[in-house]
């Protein structure tokens, strides 16, 4: 017990949060202590009148547009990595599956799932993360959960975001309509994200480190729109890499793509990991980079609104869609031989010599 | 990319291209040992660049490929086991064992541990005490140094938690099996630049006496497969038989002195069953007698892991050792994909299946 006059420490039984102070079970039970981290750690740093009242659920004023929702769970190893952490990657990812559906985002919510002994500085860290990046991408988290599981059945901290936007004009067709001559723009170097965690995961010793690419794509969505860019489709290229989203889109609009290797942006950082691995960066996850399918009288206007936002500064067109083809996505390879570009298959085993 | 970009060179390649055309006076045979070197050639579409000049055979040098179907089983029994962690190389997960894959036996409940580095399964049993860390130990000699120095750094540590499931494998030794088959039509090899990088490669000047066939040594990139193709068949028109270094980058005649001495004081050479193939006499490494405390096989008992036959359609073997093109398997692309292989070759990063699957020439349906 120490003697401090915080009046809410004098309502508890249990010392106020001495340094090293973890989670317990008690903190998921619904009492004092679970109120206490909801008013001491959590609410102060989302504050907003709709959390405020820590209702069951938030009460949002309808609006004419057409309503957008997606949820997203993050459970990535480790919490913090070269670039970013669960905090804002939590954000951004639900932020980002928004935008690419042609939404503004506007509200979020945040569920949490603790692992009993998770350090409490640890969740600062991510909360104060998790606040900046709604602040940054103007969204308000309006409703939120705790839960706390035993030790071993979680893996320090998961979070759930679930995420509200109102769609936007001009709302953009999708990959349905993408035709044969399209062109495939990239808004910037591939493969970050996941080599970052990759590498921090396993403790390879990669100098210097990559860096994740984590970050929110709104407002160069929002570019794209306010230049009147005719975008067929855009996708952001998180799990399964570029790779994954042209093979969604060959699926979806009965095309088959050719992308130019040689055009295809990767930092030394990521292509040196890579090639170390014997992994293909087309393959690797992103965390704030997209694809976007452009009509081609339309490119450099989308390079361009691209250019003027600092998270997509280096984009890059890197293939094009054409008549459908045996293989749905091909790669011109250096020889200028093309070869099938296969969807990845679980998790990049890397090679092993 | 400085070492990289260089030997991807477009233009040296088309040069390198025209000159392998131009020296040839018909189809050449060369047998390329190593699967990094087969996904390279198939990646870059050179088996395409040099068809009717150059038809090129794919070797056994895919260590997971050639791990016996009851070592897998064995890993498996060990992972299942309480108190025990299997500590292994990324690419041997999803390896079909006669049951199951090591991935699908993590699913259900074995303690399977990706690592990047043998060391890292070293650490791994500092960290858990209370456990059996066994390490999967596959690779030819490119590996053995490194899973040689877990062995010693668990020594210095004192670990009585650490043991190797030694499943290494020599190069050659195959090739010498296969270049003693009569039939085999192999004209030249590339020997693999990265295992003479680390054991040298005068070793194979006895092979090139013995067989009278042109040894190349050769590295991974565009640029170093076409240079290795080229030396080979510019000996084979001068009428030569020669061992040549084309990856003088990286490789040098004595390897590398350290991580050979270190193979050789923990390893002993031993004859070795390799999937597919059979047993391949002095074909693969296990640990001397002084590190038998280290050894998986010798300290646990071998439990229901017992010898099996392979799936009897799958042509893995034949495959392995040149006899047919992937694509000539009845189950290529059918019964057997990188989704659900029926043998090792489909499923690893260097298997000539999973080559030839990933890297097929596309065709216009219309």
């Amino acid at each position: 017990m120490n003697g401090t006059s915080d009046t809410n420490a004098a309502q508890c039984p249990l010392p106020h949060r001495p340094e090293g102070e973890t989670i317990t079970l008690a903190h998921g039970e619904g009492g004092r202590l679970t109120r206490q981290l909801i008013r001491r750690t959590i609410l102060p740093r989302m504050r907003n009148p709709w959390l405020e009242p820590l209702g069951d659920a938030a009460i949002l004023a309808a609006c004419p547009e057409r309503i957008v929702v997606t949820t997203d769970a993050f459970v990535v190893s480790p919490l913090f990595f070269p670039g970013g952490d669960i905090g804002r990657l939590s954000v951004y990812g639900t932020v980002n599956d928004l935008a690419v559906a042609g939404a503004r985002p506007q509200w979020l919510s945040l569920s949490l799932i603790l692992e009993e002994g998770l350090a409490i500085a640890t969740l600062e860290r991510v909360l104060d993360s998790v606040a900046a990046a709604a602040e940054r991408t103007g969204v308000t988290i309006v409703t939120g959960d705790t839960k706390v599981v035993p030790r071993g059945a979680a893996d320090g901290l998961f979070i759930t975001t679930t995420g509200v936007g109102v769609l936007a004009e001009p709302a953009w067709a999708g990959p349905l309509a993408i035709e044969p001559g399209d062109v495939i723009v990239v808004s910037g170097p591939i493969g970050r994200h996941g080599m970052a965690v990759l590498a921090a995961r396993h403790g390879l010793e990669l100098e210097p480190p990559p860096s994740s690419d984590c970050a929110p794509l709104n407002e160069a969505v929002e570019g794209l729109r306010r230049r009147g860019v005719p975008v067929r489709a855009l996708r952001d290229a998180t799990r399964g890499g570029v790779a994954a989203v042209l093979h969604e889109w060959a699926d979806a609009s009965g095309v088959s793509f050719e992308l130019d290797e040689a055009a295809v942006p990767v930092t030394p950082e990521v292509r040196g990991a890579c090639e170390l691995l014997g992994l293909d960066p087309l393959h690797v996850a992103n965390e704030g980079t997209m694809l976007i399918a452009v009509e081609p009288a339309g490119v450099e206007d989308c390079l361009e609104a691209l250019r003027e936002v600092s998270v997509t500064r280096d984009p890059a067109v890197i293939g094009r869609a054409m008549k459908r083809t045996l293989a749905p996505v091909v790669v011109r390879r250096v020889l200028g031989r093309e070869q099938p570009l296969d969807e990845p298959l679980g998790a990049p085993l890397p090679r092993i010599c | 990319m400085r070492y990289v970009d260089e030997f991807r060179d477009a233009v040296v390649c088309r040069k390198l291209v025209e000159r392998i055309r131009a020296t040839v006076t018909r189809t050449r045979t060369i047998m390329e040992v190593c699967g990094g070197q087969t996904h390279g050639l198939l990646r870059y579409g050179i088996d395409q660049e040099l068809e009717g000049a150059v038809r090129l055979v794919h070797g056994p040098g895919c260590p997971v490929c050639v791990t016996p179907l009851e070592q897998i089983d064995l890993a498996i029994d060990l992972a299942r086991r309480p108190g025990m962690v299997l500590a292994s190389f990324g690419d041997m997960l999803r390896v079909p064992g006669s049951r199951e894959s090591l991935l699908q036996a993590r699913a259900g409940g074995a303690q399977v541990q990706i690592v990047y580095s043998p060391l890292d399964a070293v650490r791994l049993a500092r960290r858990l005490p209370e456990q059996q860390v066994v390490f999967f130990a596959v690779g030819f000699e490119t590996t053995a140094p490194t899973t040689a120095l877990a062995v010693r750094q668990a020594e210095r540590w004192g670990l009585e938690n650490f043991t190797l499931l030694v499943a290494h494998v020599r190069v050659l030794p195959a090739m010498e099996m296969l270049a003693a088959r009569p039939d085999n039509g192999i004209e030249a090899f590339l020997a693999a630049g990265h295992v003479c990088t680390v054991a040298g490669y005068e070793c194979y000047r006895p092979f090139v006496e013995r067989f009278g066939l042109p040894v190349v040594v050769t590295g991974f990139e565009p640029v170093d497969l076409l240079a290795g193709i080229f030396e080979c068949v510019r000996q084979l028109e001068a009428g030569e038989a020669r061992l040549c270094n084309r990856y003088t980058r990286s490789a040098r005649s004595q390897g590398n002195r350290r991580a050979t001495e270190l193979v050789q004081d923990v390893y002993e050479i031993c004859d070795r069953p390799w999937r597919g193939i059979g047993i391949v006499p002095a074909g693969g490494l296990r640990l001397r007698p002084a590190y038998a405390r280290f050894d998986a096989e010798a300290r646990f008992d071998r439990g229901t892991a017992m010898r099996v036959a392979e799936p009897s359609d799958c042509r893995a073997g034949e495959v392995l050792t040149g006899r047919i093109a992937p694509s000539q398997c009845e189950c290529f692309g059918t019964r057997c994909t990188p989704e659900s292989p029926m043998g090792a070759p489909m499923v690893s990063s260097e298997g000539a299946c999973a080559a030839y699957y990933r890297y097929a020439r596309p065709t216009t349906t219309d």
